[in-house]
C-alpha cells in the first residue's frame, strides 16, 4: 500500500500537492480484489455505467424540454420528430430507466444469495437500499414528465397513496400537487427534483463505494480474504472483466433501444394527458408491479400502502434478520432453495402486478404478498437457527490449489500478482 | 476552574437559551421553503363554478371540471333515489343517509374522484359500467359505488365526498 513512484514530473508536482493520483492508483488500480468474483460481480459498474448514461442523456432532454402542462407533450413529441438525434436521446433515456432497474435487480439478488449484506458489510447494503428508494422516486418523478395519460394518472396514483395517512393525508396531498389536482405545479416541482435526484444518488453511491472499499468486496464462497494469494489488482484483472461486461450489456441495450424501444413502454403513454378520462387498465412501468401487486393484494387503503412501503423497510433490517455466520448460499442447502422460492415470488407478484385486480389475481397476489414478508420475517431467522450449513473451504485459494494449504507454487504466483 | 462550576447554572441557561432560539430561527426559516409547495394564491382564486343545471334530463348526468378534477351532477331517477334511500346503515363502510348527501334529491352533486387513489369512476354515460350497486364503477382498483355515491365494494375506504354548493337559482348551482 505505498505511494506510487510517478515518473511524469507534471503528475508528481500535482500528485504532492492533491494526491488524486495517488487514490486513484489505490483506489482503481493496486485495490486487492478476491480473485473468485463471477460475472455476477460485473453489475455494480454496469449500475454505475446506467447512472452516467441516464444523467448524460437528461442534461440534454432538459435542453429540449418544456415543464408546462401546455407544452410537455408536445416538447416531448418534438423531441422525437425535430430535434437532431432526439429520437435517439429520448429511446436511450426511456430504455436506460429500464435497463438501470435490471441491472440494480440482478446485483440486489447477488446480494441476496452470497449474503453480501452480512457483517461488516451492513452499511454498505443499507446505502444500496437507499439508493434503491432514490431510484424509485427519480424514476416516478420522469415518467410523469411526457405528461400523457400514463404519466398523468400514474402521478395521481402514487401521490395519492399519501392520503391513506391518517389526519394529515390529504393535506399532504394538495402539498404535493400544489393545487386539488394533479396539475401545472405538480409538473414543474417534480421536473426540477427529477433533476436534482440523479445527483442525489451519486452522493450516495460515492458513500457506497466507499464503504465497499472498506472491506473490499464479497465472493462466491463468502469467506474473507485470508491474505495475498486470495486477491487479484483490480486492474487490469477487474478493469478487463468488467469492460467485457459492459460491452455485452451495451450490446443488449442497444439492441432494445434501435430494435424494440417501445417493448416496455405504455401505448396509453402516447394520448396527451386528460384529467377527467381514466384509461381502462392503468399499470405502472415494469420495475413498479412487484410493489405494486402487494399495494393491491390488501383489501384496505392504509394497510395496503404500508405493506408496500414495508417491502422496501424489510430490506433495511435484513442484515439483522438473517444471522447465520455463513454468508454465501453455496453452503446454505436450505438457505439457497427458499432463495429461488423468493426469486419465483418476486417474479410472480411482478407478473401479478400488470393483471387486472380480480378473480383468482388476487388470492394469487395475497399469497405472494404473504410468502414475500415470510421469507425474511419468518424463514430467515429461522434458517440461522436450524439450518446446518456445509463445511467452508479454508481460504479462497484453497478449492484452486486443492488441500488446506497453500501449494508453494500457488503462494509463488500469489505473490507474483501483487 | 472553580469559577465553572460555581456558574454551572447560569452557563446551561445560556446554552439551552441559545439552542433554543436557533431552533425557532430554523424553523422560521424552514416555514417558507416547505409552505411554497403548498397551493398558490392564483390556485386558490379559481375555486368555485357555477353550472346550469336546466338542461340535464332525469336519468342523466353530466361532468363538469371544478379545482382540476370532475365533478358528477346527476338528475336521479325515482327509482334511483328510492334504492339509495332503502339501504341499511350497517350493509355501508361509511354509514351516511342518502337525504344527508343531496339538498334536493333528486339533483345527486359529487366528486368524481375515487376515494380509493383518486382515478374516475366509469357510470356516467349510458354505455359504461356502472358497478354492482348500478351506480359507479372504478376501473383502477375495482371499487363499486352505490346511486348515492356511497362506497359498496372494493378497497376504497370512503363515499364519493360532496363538494360544497349551493342553489342560486332553481335552475343554476354554485360549487365551491
Amino acid at each position: 500500500m505505498s505511494s506510487p513512484e510517478f515518473k511524469n514530473p507534471v503528475v508528481k508536482w500535482i500528485d504532492h500537492r492533491l494526491p488524486v493520483f495517488s487514490f486513484m492508483h489505490h483506489e482503481l488500480h493496486e485495490y486487492p480484489t478476491p480473485r473468485n468474483l463471477s460475472y455476477l460481480w460485473n453489475l455494480g459498474s454496469l449500475a454505475g455505467l446506467a447512472l452516467v448514461t441516464m444523467i448524460v442523456t437528461g442534461i440534454i432532454l432538459a435542453m429540449h424540454y418544456t415543464p408546462h402542462v401546455d407544452h410537455a407533450f408536445e416538447s416531448v413529441e418534438r423531441i422525437m420528430r425535430d430535434v437532431n438525434h432526439g429520437w435517439l436521446i429520448r429511446y436511450i433515456h426511456m430504455n436506460g430507466a429500464s435497463f438501470f432497474f435490471i441491472v440494480v435487480y440482478i446485483h440486489i439478488f447477488r446480494g441476496l444469495y452470497y449474503g453480501s449484506y452480512k457483517a461488516p458489510r451492513e452499511l454498505l447494503w443499507i446505502l444500496g437500499v437507499l439508493i434503491l428508494l432514490l431510484m424509485m422516486a427519480t424514476a416516478f418523478m420522469g415518467y410523469v414528465l411526457p405528461w400523457g395519460q400514463m404519466s398523468f394518472w400514474g402521478a395521481t396514483v402514487i401521490t395519492n397513496l399519501f392520503s391513506a395517512i391518517p389526519w394529515i393525508g390529504d393535506s399532504i396531498v394538495v402539498w404535493l400537487w400544489g393545487g386539488f389536482s394533479v396539475d401545472n405545479p405538480t409538473l414543474s416541482r417534480f421536473f426540477a427534483l427529477h433533476y436534482l435526484m440523479p445527483f442525489l444518488i451519486v452522493g450516495v453511491v460515492i458513500l457506497h463505494i466507499i464503504a465497499l472499499h472498506r472491506f473490499g468486496s464479497n465472493n462466491p464462497l463468502g469467506i474473507d480474504v485470508s491474505g495475498k494469494q486470495d486477491t487479484i489488482p483490480f486492474h487490469p484483472y477487474y478493469t478487463s472483466k468488467d469492460l467485457f461486461g459492459a460491452m455485452v450489456f451495451l450490446t443488449i441495450f442497444a439492441s432494445a433501444i434501435f430494435f424494440y424501444p417501445n417493448f416496455l413502454g405504455h401505448p396509453d403513454n402516447y394520448i396527451p394527458a386528460n384529467p377527467l378520462q381514466t384509461p381502462a387498465h392503468i399499470v405502472p412501468e415494469w420495475y413498479f408491479l412487484p410493489f405494486y401487486a402487494i399495494l393491491r393484494a390488501i383489501p384496505d387503503k392504509l394497510g395496503g400502502v404500508l405493506m408496500m412501503f414495508g417491502a422496501i423497510a424489510v430490506l433495511f433490517v435484513l442484515p439483522w434478520l438473517d444471522r447465520s455466520p455463513v454468508r454465501s448460499g453455496r453452503f446454505r442447502p436450505l438457505f439457497k432453495m427458499f432463495f429461488w422460492v423468493l426469486l419465483a415470488d418476486c417474479v410472480l407478484l411482478g407478473y401479478l402486478g400488470g393483471k387486472p385486480a380480480e378473480g383468482i389475481y388476487v388470492m394469487l397476489s395475497r399469497l405472494a404478498t404473504a410468502y414475500y414478508f415470510i421469507h425474511f420475517l419468518v424463514i430467515l431467522p429461522l434458517l440461522s437457527v436450524v439450518e446446518k450449513t456445509r463445511p467452508l473451504p479454508q481460504s479462497i485459494s484453497t478449492p484452486v490449489t486443492g488441500g488446506g494449504m497453500v501449494s508453494a507454487p500457488a503462494a509463488k504466483r500469489g505473490k507474483a500478482d501483487v | 476552574m472553580s469559577d465553572t462550576v460555581e456558574n454551572q447554572g447560569r452557563r446551561d441557561f445560556i446554552v439551552v437559551a441559545t439552542n433554543t432560539m436557533l431552533a425557532v430561527g430554523a424553523a422560521a426559516v424552514i416555514y417558507p421553503f416547505v409552505n411554497q409547495m403548498n397551493p398558490a394564491a392564483d390556485t386558490l382564486a379559481l375555486s368555485s363554478i357555477e353550472v346550469d343545471i336546466s338542461g340535464i334530463e332525469e336519468g342523466q348526468a353530466i361532468t363538469v371540471k371544478w379545482r382540476g378534477k370532475p365533478v358528477f351532477i346527476r338528475h336521479r331517477t325515482a327509482k334511483e333515489i328510492e334504492l339509495a334511500g332503502q339501504v341499511n346503515m350497517d350493509d355501508l363502510r361509511d354509514p351516511q343517509g342518502d337525504l344527508d348527501r343531496v339538498e334536493k334529491p333528486e339533483l345527486l352533486v359529487i366528486q368524481g374522484i375515487c376515494t380509493h387513489l383518486g382515478c374516475v369512476p366509469l357510470g356516467q354515460k349510458i354505455s359504461e359500467v356502472k358497478g354492482d350497486y348500478n351506480g359507479w364503477f372504478c376501473p383502477c382498483h375495482g371499487s363499486h359505488y352505490d346511486t348515492s355515491g356511497r362506497i359498496r365494494k372494493g378497497p376504497a375506504p370512503t363515499n364519493l365526498e360532496v363538494p360544497p354548493y349551493t342553489f342560486l337559482s332553481d335552475n343554476v348551482i354554485k360549487i365551491g
